[in-house]
């Protein structure tokens, strides 16, 4: 007689997982229809500060709309992105290779969202110092 | 279920043993586009970060977004921003339950290619003569 039943056999995959799906999915959407809405004002605001010299660069960022705009767009992007990259990586790796990836995933979106804040960050303070 | 034959089967048929489909390939092209736009991303927070940083800096950062290079970069981001923006407005009547039908997934699938492509000539033009 077998004791284990076919249980052992699902748990832990997919809906018997961590059960963070769900979660994971509804992110995703929210982020989306965020920057479904931030798409055009980052476009425009990129689009006013591209060709600027730099002294126009820093100028431009230091007013709250661009710095505001771009500050979202990149955060709220790369935690999107964090996310998507999840179901990629969900998709195609297993065992430790997925587990690598999903460090590596979520320290690179920490690290760019980092610098684009130090950077906003540090445009805008700077103006109100000068 | 002794009598069905388990050797040598593919586990996961994936992409290489399907016909591909428009609305496999705008999904496919979903991914993807998510995937590279972090091309156009990286470059912008580089710039940035270069603004801050100092004027050499800046003048580097500078130049390679408004080269050859940095503008294949910029278009190529930017249409997957829009491919992306347009296959995610999607995503929101599947989850919804709507637009589920072959016929239906085939002409939103033409309208997300042209779309994206109209909405990246807008934003260029708006860019360039705006």
């Amino acid at each position: 007689m077998r004791y284990i039943t076919p249980l052992k056999a699902a748990k832990g995959l997919g809906a018997a997982g961590p059960s963070t799906g769900t979660l994971h999915h509804w992110t995703l959407t929210v982020t989306s229809v965020g920057l479904a809405i931030l798409t055009p004002a980052f476009l425009l605001v990129m689009g006013s500060a591209i060709g600027l010299p730099r002294a126009g660069v820093l100028a431009y960022f230091s007013q709250p709309y661009p710095a505001i705009v771009t500050a979202l767009f990149l955060i709220v992007g790369m935690y999107h992105f964090v996310k998507g990259t999840r179901n990629m990586i969900d998709d195609y790796l297993d065992g430790t290779e997925r587990k690598v990836a999903i460090i590596f995933s979520e320290i690179f979106g920490w690290a760019v969202i980092a610098a684009a804040g130090y950077a906003l960050a540090r445009m805008a303070l700077t103006a109100i110092i000068l | 279920m002794g009598d069905i034959p388990r050797g040598n089967r593919p586990l996961s048929p994936h992409l290489q043993v399907y016909r591909l489909p428009i609305s496999a390939v705008t999904s496919i092209l979903n991914r993807a586009t998510g995937h590279a736009m972090l091309a156009g991303v990286l470059l912008l927070v580089w710039w940035l970060v270069a603004a801050v940083t100092s004027e050499r800096a800046f003048l580097t950062a500078d130049w390679v977004l408004r080269s050859w290079f940095g503008f294949i970069v910029l278009v190529g981001s930017l249409w997957s921003l829009w491919f992306h923006f347009l296959a995610g407005i999607r995503h929101f009547f599947y989850d919804a339950g709507h637009m589920l039908e072959i016929d239906q997934g085939q002409k939103t699938s033409w309208a997300i290619i042209w779309g994206s492509v109209i909405l990246t000539v807008i934003s260029l033009l708006l860019f360039f003569f705006g």
